[in-house]
């Protein structure tokens, strides 16, 4: 796990300190909603349509049972006794009271975390492989390059206005889990001929109401070189994108009108400046952040036969396992994927005592480290296979045991129209119905891998456009309806779903979607 | 006015959703408040409202369609103030739905 230093100590909590004489002074009227809006933005604080919502940074999803306790005890103290966890690897919440939040953000700095970098037209928090140090395919650890990422996009004097927000995604293993293919630029480890690491640089993918692949500007990029090529990309989109148009500021937007060609070459000839005077990372810093992410104490540990027995006699227990489980890199060992996606539940809500269950369950099982998941999910990274039934069986009674990762009923749903002042129609409640059609289990695994998203408008914050079947929320004289997409994807073969058939009323989505499921 | 109007905004301080009266108090519920019916109190009213703005009660005001139940209770007529007026579809236990 990675640990603060006395930088980003002290960094964090000048911040608060910051934002508490902020907010006292708008509370005092010293500063108006203008002045302030843009502040508040700065520390991850919308204001939503039921109240104010602060979104938390989880840094490339990566969490320690001791943070997760402490956004229980946020989620208990200060708001409605749950998060939200976010499809870009974050929690937010959403009932906090301006007054609160200063407090808020001084206890989150007491376990490393901030709010920073949730909002506004900076590099947001980067994201990565949520199976990161553990996943059996990987070539390399994406969370290195994440930290990297972030030490050196915290707080960038010069990209702290850029035109538009700017994500970024990592991943270090060919069968991409961060979808690098759909961000501002994705970024793929991988070895070249000579078994140097390096990275394939992507860029101008995103979603919203422009849905664009990403494209490849470098194939390779040698390690070293990252921050370099990064300024070189940031510094040509800072220049050139445009800010007169908020539907048209996004890099996409920028790529496509001048040509790849011509992009990269902008590009390249930035960085034949910004390699000579930009700072990349010496080979013993990274050397120092990568101890950071060392495995955890691994013991030697056969599978047990125990598991497949267990599987012959419980059917349950045999469908949880083959949809939540994935390879891990140490033998005798497995990733456990925590699906918060129950029928009839809101998709990626936990409550303070689910939060409380699971970081228990971390410590026991594995080495107390949790991940976030861009599906909305938790990952318990590296848990022993012996340990996997009793796991399961607690995981069971916290209501924590749907077996449907990666299925038809893991269903990505932004809050929607029930929460957001963006939305134009509502997503969880057609999630909820969608599950509802699919109560079976046993159905939803004879219909096998099939991603369903939704969003409530065009932003796309449920992802809608890179699911095998997306739906999307839109207002028809004040009326909801739901378009519909098929043929989306968000892996290493990432893909726009395209759109079919006229819009559904809410009651008549469930019945298409279970029409294509059925076909 | 086509519509029965109210005008709506947060509470600065803890972002809840409130709704001027026509004793120019900021109400959390709406069914019981009087609608504006004509254009000349809609403009009186968000003056009101810009000044409570300055006075740091209320963020962002707007008016809103509302229209009468039998027994001339409120109800806003366009479904995301519906939403904002009582909370969350699919948490009942949150909002003031929750504590009718």
């Amino acid at each position: 796990m990675y640990r603060y230093d006395e930088f980003d100590r002290a960094f964090v909590l000048s911040r608060v300190t910051q934002f508490r004489d902020q907010v006292a002074r708008r509370l005092s009227g010293e500063l108006d909603e203008d002045q302030f809006k843009p502040l508040r933005l700065q520390n991850g604080l919308y204001l939503q349509l039921h109240a104010y919502m602060l979104r938390v940074a989880v840094p490339y999803g990566t969490l320690s049972s001791r943070q997760l306790r402490k956004l229980a005890h946020i989620a208990r103290r200060y708001d409605r006794g749950y998060g939200h966890i976010t499809t870009r690897q974050n929690i937010q919440y959403n009932w906090p009271k301006l007054e609160d939040t200063p407090d808020i953000l001084a206890e989150l700095a007491e376990v490393e975390m901030h709010a920073l970098q949730t909002s506004g037209n900076c590099i947001r928090n980067v994201t990565a492989d949520p199976h990161a140090g553990a996943a059996a395919d990987e070539i390399s650890d994406s969370r290195v390059t994440a930290e990297i990422i972030r030490q050196w996009s915290s707080l960038h004097p010069e990209f702290a206005f850029l035109p538009r927000k700017f994500k970024i995604a990592v991943t270090g293993s060919p069968n991409d889990r961060a979808a690098v293919k759909v961000h501002d630029i994705g970024l793929r480890l991988h070895r070249n001929d000579a078994g140097d690491a390096g990275y394939e640089v992507i860029v101008g993918g995103g979603q919203g109401r422009t849905p664009r692949i990403g494209q490849i500007i470098r194939s390779f990029l040698p390690a070293e070189h990252l921050l370099s090529y990064l300024e070189a990309i940031l510094r040509v989109y800072n220049r050139f994108g445009r800010r007169d148009n908020l539907f048209k500021a996004r890099i996409k937007i920028l790529l496509e009108a001048v040509g790849v060609e011509e992009f990269t070459r902008q590009v390249e000839e930035e960085w034949a400046h910004t390699r000579e005077t930009a700072v990349d990372v010496p080979l013993e810093e990274v050397e120092r952040i990568t101890a950071y992410f060392a495995p955890p104490p691994f013991e030697d540990s056969p599978p047990p036969a125990s598991l497949d027995a267990l599987a012959r006699d419980d059917a349950e227990f045999a469908l949880w396992r083959k949809s939540n489980l994935r390879a891990h890199q140490r033998r005798g060992y497995t990733i456990v994927n925590v699906s918060l996606k129950p029928t009839g539940g809101i998709p990626g809500d936990i409550t303070a005592e689910q939060m409380e269950t699971v970081a228990d369950l971390a410590e026991r099982y594995s080495f107390a480290e949790l991940r976030f998941t861009k599906e909305q999910n938790i990952v318990l990274p590296h848990v022993r296979e012996a340990d996997v039934p009793a796991l399961w069986q607690a995981l069971r009674q916290a209501d924590l045991a749907a077996a449907n990762i990666g299925l038809l009923t893991d269903i990505i749903a932004c809050p929607g129209l029930d929460y957001c002042n963006l939305a134009n129609a509502r997503s969880i409640p057609v999630a909820q119905a969608i599950q509802q059609r699919f109560d079976s289990i046993k159905r939803v695994h004879e219909v096998g891998p099939l991603t369903l998203n939704i969003s409530g408008c065009i932003n796309a914050c449920g992802h809608h456009h890179v699911a095998n079947i997306g739906i999307l929320g839109v207002d028809k004289k004040g009326q909801e309806f739901y378009q519909i997409t098929l043929g989306g994807r968000a892996d290493e073969h990432a893909a726009i779903g395209t759109i079919v058939g006229r819009g559904q009323s809410g009651e008549e989505v469930p019945d298409p979607g279970g029409s294509l499921v059925e076909t | 006015m086509p519509h029965l109007k109210l005008l709506t905004a947060n509470r600065l301080t803890d972002g809840v959703v409130v709704f001027l009266g026509a004793d120019g108090d900021w109400q959390e519920r709406l069914e019981t408040l009087r609608p504006i019916r004509e254009e000349e109190t809609l403009a009186e009213r968000e003056l009101q409202a810009e000044a409570d703005v300055a006075a740091q009660r209320v963020v962002g005001p707007y008016p809103i369609d509302v229209v009468e139940d039998d027994g001339d209770r409120l109800r806003p007529l366009r479904l995301r103030e519906v939403i904002r007026a009582a909370g969350p579809t699919v948490r009942l236990d949150l909002g003031k739905q929750a504590e009718a």
